[in-house]
């Protein structure tokens, strides 16, 4: 054979064909300059008996491999959601912080001196337009600092653009239902996608109420209905004496929505579809 | 206009309209109609081509190497007809529906390689009688250029150009003019613009000169 050169770097080259984890291995991390007639190669070096058997076995191989990929890829992923949303919440936080130091300095300065960060911003946007006005140097670091709180909301609010463009990527089902955000938040409290598509409902329902959990358990108080979910439409608005089975209802669906995406990954619309009527049900219900 | 449809491509009436179809598991709710199910050439420029009656050089049956073949909608149908057909994406999400696809085609072999190295999956992809290539990316004619090496003698290349991939300021014309001048070791042999069907796109089919 002339093209014993070339069919030297087909992927089946030293694979025992009935080692499954060494022609992945092939598959994924193998190379070549050209490609070459790799069935007829595989036939004649006796990889396989014929060609037919040949693709059944590439077609087993490729997409066992894929389907590993994906997984991985994806679990890269979601540790870079749980870092971004970790991200916002952090820029929020020292935003809303440093906003309450403008306002304090401006009302030093000024003779109605307003509060946040929308305050902030205006007045780090006055102060660009019209510095003239602004002379002295402690105004000029007001104004700076009110720009850096400027910076940093810009920064929270493309840090929750990219969440709510990436989340439904990786988890469909639970954004659908929780809406991108707290889907991010509740990966980001499970420590996964699969840590939360692993965990019982009760647990779902409860996360980000670690403290007043364990509180309960220590005796000093009642049972917490609800955590980080509290923030879903469906749970805070609800009548408080309804809160917990919507609650509960609420982290069925996530439940159920977490297992889909990390196991499958197809939409289901009538998860929504279920979870409304459900809540509509709870809502209607008399005290 | 006398491209023939290859064989496994038929025209067929769904619901009152006519339609291209082939035959296999339905993959996005396409309508069917037996083993027939309709190919949307809204969502497939490949299907456009073909229902426009470019001369693709498809017959059916040969052997594919699909560039950019995302989720599936239109490497489904490829497989539907063709031979082995060696599909190629580099998006993790995407290949999750591919493989769905793939499961009922034997003949579809799914690679999460990075179409700009040919090297990744020359180890795999055999010589292959045409390239579809579909890939949202910068430099659209290098990655034909770095993949002609897969193309035999008298294969065929089917490229549809974005222009908003290349450059979303640009004129989708003087890209795709900068795409024709950069194709090298190609013959171009027809192009059509694929409006108002896919905005701003370009089919190329183009044959490896050697």
């Amino acid at each position: 054979m002339n093209e014993d050169a070339v069919s030297d770097s087909g992927w089946f080259r030293g694979v025992d064909p009935g080692d499954g984890s060494s022609a992945r291995h092939a598959i994924e991390h193998g190379s070549a300059e050209s490609p070459a007639a790799w069935p007829d190669h595989a036939v004649e070096s006796g990889f396989v008996d014929n060609r037919s058997q040949y693709y059944e076995v590439l077609h087993d191989v490729t997409t066992a491999v894929a389907r590993t990929q994906v997984r991985e890829r994806e679990g890269t992923d979601v540790q870079r959601i749980i870092h971004c949303v970790r991200a916002m919440d952090d820029v929020e936080r020292v935003a809303n912080e440093l906003a309450e130091r403008v306002s304090a300095w401006a009302g030093a300065s000024f003779d109605d001196p307003g509060t946040g960060i929308e305050y902030a911003r205006e007045i780090a946007d006055e102060t660009a337009a019209d510095s003239e006005d602004r002379r002295g140097a402690l105004d000029a670091r007001l104004s700076s600092l009110a720009a850096q709180v400027r910076a940093l909301d810009d920064e929270g609010q493309a840090l929750r653009d990219t969440i709510e463009r990436v989340t439904p990527e990786v988890a469909p089902n639970v954004s659908m239902l929780a809406g991108p955000v707290l889907a991010a938040r509740l990966i980001a409290l499970a420590g996964g996608l699969e840590t939360l598509a692993k965990k019982p409902s009760g647990t779902v329902q409860l996360l980000g109420a670690e403290d007043a959990l364990f509180a309960h358990l220590s005796g000093r108080a009642s049972s917490p209905k609800h955590g980080i979910i509290y923030v879903h439409e469906y749970v805070s608005g609800t009548a408080p004496e309804h809160r917990g089975t919507a609650a509960r209802a609420l982290a069925g669906k996530l439940t159920i929505a977490a297992r889909i995406d990390h196991y499958s990954g197809d939409r289901r619309p009538e998860l929504q579809a279920e979870l409304d009527e459900r809540i509509a049900r709870i809502r209607e219900r008399g005290d | 206009m006398t491209g023939t449809l290859p064989t496994g491509v038929e025209r067929r009436r769904f619901d009152s309209n006519e339609r291209l179809a082939t035959r296999g598991q339905p993959v996005y709710g396409e309508p069917t109609d037996g083993d027939w199910r309709a190919w949307d050439i809204r969502r497939s420029k490949l299907g456009a081509m073909l229902d426009r009656g470019m001369e693709t050089g498809l017959s059916g049956d040969e052997t594919v190497l699909y560039l950019g073949a995302a989720a599936g909608t239109t490497v489904s149908h490829v497989a539907d007809f063709a031979g082995p057909t060696y599909a190629v994406e580099f998006a993790a999400r995407p290949v999750r529906d591919l493989l769905t696809v793939a499961d009922s085609r034997p003949n579809l072999f799914v690679l999460l390689k990075d179409a700009r190295k040919p090297e990744a999956y020359a180890h795999v992809v055999e010589p292959v009688d045409v390239i579809v290539q579909d890939v949202a990316t910068r430099g659209q004619a290098r990655v034909a250029n770095e993949n002609r090496r897969f193309l035999k003698q008298n294969g065929r290349l089917l490229a549809v150009v974005k222009a908003r991939s290349e450059d979303v300021t640009a004129d989708p014309t003087d890209v795709f003019e900068t795409f024709r001048s950069q194709l090298e070791g190609y013959e171009i042999l027809d192009t059509e613009r694929l409006d108002p069907l896919h905005d701003d796109h370009l089919a190329v089919v183009a044959r490896p000169t050697w």
